[in-house]
């Protein structure tokens, strides 16, 4: 039987060393009426060949990003993975490792998580950061408790502008304690500063942003933190690591918490998961961070070493009055970013954020030369844009997707009322042949 | 080992950007970063050999018996993270078209059906990307289907004294009032301590079977029916499911929803910590409050359905962690429903063996033959001065992983060790010689065992010391750029 070392030799001695007659012997506490009768309908063991077989049909029906050009974003995005990434994280030292409790034989991934956290910190430009969360969405979720716990405030401001599904995630997990959603204006796919310091009150406990925003577009974000901090609530700021290449980071605008996908730093798009939550605060709020942080210290011979610290904060102390329930979280896939970042340094993250963003701004340029197109908002955009057709969105897509290319996400999904849009995201990758054909296709369809 | 930081040096490059083949285009000014990221200037060979000189520091379970309790340590299967590598499954994009992922979403349906069968449920969402998230999405289910049923959710949830902490963090979440029963002397749920506080006012009883202490609860029906009566319901925590595949189901045990542990029962690799995936699984009542979106079927075709007026809500950003899952369908299919049987009887061989050779050097606290794993009490080398953490720092010495130390909080001095199917006899009857030595060196030389490790890249971490004196980000020191 697969992975199974014990022989009916090696059971047999087992069971006499143990001084049962037999296996059934060891189940006496389960009581007859709950025990099965007859085996799992599962069908029976394969050989790895057969598995191999079975599985690749399922992936073969795909059509995937290596087979189709990708223009998706919203919320995962086709970057290059160094090769290196994948080759590292596949060290079984690193993903056959698990949560590290006993540190002296756990340097290997605490130092890592030391090294990410500095690193995601730096990104951000914020005082502290943790070993990951599950995605985006729940970190966003996780730092809107946060702010509630902090300020003891029920109110949570969400512009129109934020990833619609992080909104959705937040709200289903702040919800029983009691949080409440105000939306603001965000007319032409920016905050309104107006309608903002029209609703902040003194039981807004925070006030969300996103930078680039949802719809790609890089808002201002330093006077709506500041309306913020003027009512005393929390800034957190949602960030798309790849943007803080060329962008002033959250940190140096005020913001509190700042929250992230980092999918875009190395990690495979996996159809949504496993990716990576990125969490980092300032301040005060830094001793009640949720998850696991990583902390320098000293062994008994006086030698540099790495421990998970602060962990009075945790479920497995605090129990009830954790700050989070997490405990498993994405500690793979923060190694992979960890090495992406230490990989393309400073100057290659640049040269990536440039690329996206001068490669956007063609598309987006090319796009807008044929008859009926138009960028949807008047706004600067990172790497992302929202695009109306004379024709629908969906029209264009599947157009497209006849021609190997995935133009886009229709907005249509989300219900913000920009049904006729669709979100066009344009990575490093992406050449100019590719979006030149990409043009090329909705012209055809356009004038069919 | 140096910092990866202090090995940058200005001018090293780790990668060369694609060119940019079309006319650059530049942040206004105000927006534009002005300070330049301190990121590791480092070329590539710095950056692998940094990676592989620390990973040489990691214990991990493909070099050695790592027998944490209930955390279920068995071998990851290679061929699943070559099958989920495939641009098939990995280069997928989640807002891509159905008709265009049509084998992903027939793997997460085989998944789905697979785990309802080994779980004894009707539906299931594999949304909760690790086990404590599942916990919680649970509980929000729970919270939904009370509202719905009696228009307020309740406000207690009860929990056996031997819960794992996320049970409790995870209720506090959930906007529950934590209530605490003591375990009975058996070890067990106290049935009549469990009547005494069951009330209208009791949402759920949450409960791990087997239990913490590897024990399986054999008065659960009387727990679930004491519960239900009352108008609430029960949960199982399933991070213990190794021991029970092809011989009970949670189902069949009356709960109204369970989670899975993909990254435990299902052998998905443990990665350092995460990524996991913590499915939950409901009976039929609670289908319609299973968090958005749903996956369904029409005319043979698989699709997200994200109307679904009762749902809970959304818990993840998209489906949860699919390339898990991927891994988590391959073992169950490799296995097969002999396989799984099999997993679940040797794991409950190999603890039950350990059981019976330490009892003559520990404390055993519950006799009664355990399930998967084993609860021991370092309280007799406590009499001679050597501590449950003394003795797990020792047996790093002789290259274990040791088991999980100080939990359950009911034990004193507390070892728990789930050694798992994939280990063999070879291996277990090491690790309980190097137990025996450590037993005697107690008596012995009991500060041998207080100095552990010295046989380790460090030597036992002042972590008072880590927290009074902060440094867990490298850039708030203040260094040279």
């Amino acid at each position: 039987m697969h992975y199974i070392p014990n022989t009916e030799e090696d059971r047999a001695a087992m069971l006499s060393t143990i001084g049962v007659k037999d296996f059934e012997e060891l189940l006496q506490a389960i009581p007859r009426e709950l025990r099965l009768v007859k085996p799992l309908a599962l069908p029976r063991a394969k050989s790895e060949w057969e598995l191999r077989e079975r599985m690749l049909s399922y992936a073969q029906e795909n059509k995937d990003m290596a087979g189709q050009v990708s223009f998706m974003g919203a919320g995962s995005y086709d970057h290059y993975v160094p090769a290196a990434v994948r080759a590292l994280a596949a060290r079984s030292e690193i993903y056959t490792a698990y949560t590290p409790y006993q540190p002296e034989v756990s340097q290997g991934t605490i130092q890592i998580i030391y090294e990410f956290q500095s690193m995601i910190c730096e990104l951000f430009g914020m005082d502290a950061a943790n070993a990951s969360l599950y995605d985006g969405a729940t970190a966003l979720a996780e730092a809107v408790l946060l702010a509630h716990s902090h300020m003891n405030r029920s109110k949570i401001l969400w512009p129109v502008t934020v990833h619609p599904h992080y909104r959705r995630v937040a709200e289903t997990i702040s919800k029983s304690l009691g949080l409440q959603t105000q939306m603001i204006a965000s007319p032409n796919g920016i905050v309104s500063r107006a309608d903002l310091r029209d609703k902040l009150s003194d039981d807004t406990a925070a006030v969300v942003l996103q930078y680039p925003n949802f719809l790609g577009i890089i808002e201002e974000i330093e006077p709506l933190i500041e309306a913020a901090h003027e009512r005393g609530a929390t800034a957190i700021v949602v960030a798309d690591p790849i943007a803080m290449g060329i962008l002033e980071p959250p940190g140096a605008w005020g913001a509190d918490i700042v929250v992230g996908e980092g999918q875009a730093l190395g990690i495979a798009a996996s159809y949504g998961g496993p990716v990576l939550g990125l969490f980092a605060a300032k301040g005060e709020l830094v001793r009640r961070i949720p998850g696991r942080i990583a902390g320098v210290t000293k062994d008994r011979q006086n030698q540099r070493g790495f421990v998970l610290t602060l962990q009075t904060r945790e479920q497995h102390i605090r129990r009830e009055r954790a700050t989070s329930n997490i405990c498993t979280n994405e500690g793979l896939c923060a190694t992979m970013a960890a090495i992406y970042l230490s990989l393309v340094g400073p100057k290659g993250l640049r040269e990536i954020a440039q690329a996206c963003m001068g490669k956007a701004h063609y598309l987006a340029e090319e796009l807008s030369k044929i008859r009926g197109v138009a960028l949807a908002f008047p706004h600067p955009f990172f790497k992302e844009f929202a695009v109306r057709f004379p024709v629908s969105a969906s029209q264009i897509a599947d157009h497209l997707l006849e021609r190997g290319i995935l133009a886009g996400v229709p907005l249509r999904h989300f219900q913000m009322g920009l049904d006729d849009l669709l979100l066009v995201a344009v990575t490093e990758q992406r050449t100019k042949d590719e979006m030149d054909a990409y043009v090329g296709a909705v012209r055809e369809v356009i004038s069919s | 080992m140096n910092l990866i930081f202090e090995l940058s040096k200005k001018g090293r490059e780790g990668f060369l950007a694609p060119p940019i083949d079309v006319p650059q285009a530049a942040v206004a000014s105000p927006l534009r970063r002005k300070a330049s990221l301190r990121l590791p200037e480092v070329t590539e060979n710095q950056v692998v050999r940094h990676y592989v000189n620390l990973s040489t520091m990691n214990h991990h379970v493909d070099k050695d018996l790592y027998p944490l309790g209930s955390c279920t340590m068995k071998y990851s299967p290679k061929i699943n993270d070559e099958i989920a590598a495939h641009p098939g499954f990995s280069a997928l994009h989640p807002m891509q078209p159905a008709s265009t992922v049509q084998g992903a979403l027939q793997v997460l349906h085989a998944l789905s059906q697979a785990l309802c069968e080994i779980a004894g449920m009707d539906a299931i969402t594999l949304q909760p990307a690790a086990g404590a998230q599942g916990e919680l999405t649970a509980l929000l289910i729970f919270r939904a289907y009370l509202m719905k049923r009696d228009g307020h959710p309740r406000r207690k949830v009860i929990i056996p004294d031997s819960a794992h902490g996320t049970n409790p963090a995870s209720i506090a979440m959930a906007g529950y009032e934590v209530v605490q029963i003591a375990s009975g002397p058996d070890g067990l749920l106290d049935i009549g301590g469990l009547e005494k506080v069951v009330d209208a006012d009791t949402a759920a009883l949450m409960v791990t079977n087997p239990n913490t202490l590897g024990l399986f609860e054999s008065r659960i029906s009387e727990a679930v029916a004491c519960v239900h009566n009352a108008g609430g319901l029960v949960y199982m925590d399933g991070a213990n499911l190794n021991a029970l595949m092809g011989i009970t189901r949670p189902g069949d045990m009356g709960f109204d929803a369970c989670h899975l542990n993909l990254h435990k029962t299902f052998s998905t690799p443990h990665g350092g910590g995460g990524p996991g995936s913590g499915p939950v699984a409901v009976k039929r009542h609670l289908e319609p409050f299973l968090p958005v979106p749903v996956l369904s079927t029409k005319d043979g075709g698989y699709f997200w359905e994200w109307n679904r007026p009762d749902s809970m809500g959304q818990m993840h950003g998209f489906y949860g962690n699919f390339g898990v899952a991927v891994r988590a369908l391959a073992y169950i299919l490799m296995m097969g429903s002999d396989g799984l049987y099999a997993v679940s009887e040797n794991a409950i061989i190999n603890a039950n063996y350990l059981r019976a050779r330490l009892a003559y050097h520990y404390d055993l606290p519950y006799s009664q033959p355990c399930m998967h794993e084993v609860v021991f009490s370092g309280n007799r080398q406590k009499a001679h001065g050597v501590k449950t953490l003394d003795i797990a720092k020792r047996l790093l010495d002789f290259g274990f992983h040791p088991p999980t130390v100080y939990f359950p909080l009911i034990v004193h001095e507390a070892l728990m060790i789930e050694p798992t199917e994939t280990e063999s006899k070879e291996t277990l009857d090491r690790f309980v010689e190097a137990m025996i030595q450590i037993d005697h060196e107690s008596q012995a030389e009991p500060e041998r065992v207080r100095d552990a490790p010295i046989n380790t890249p460090v030597r036992r971490l002042d972590e008072v010391g880590a927290a009074r004196n902060l440094n867990i980000n490298y850039f708030a020191q203040t260094h040279g750029s």
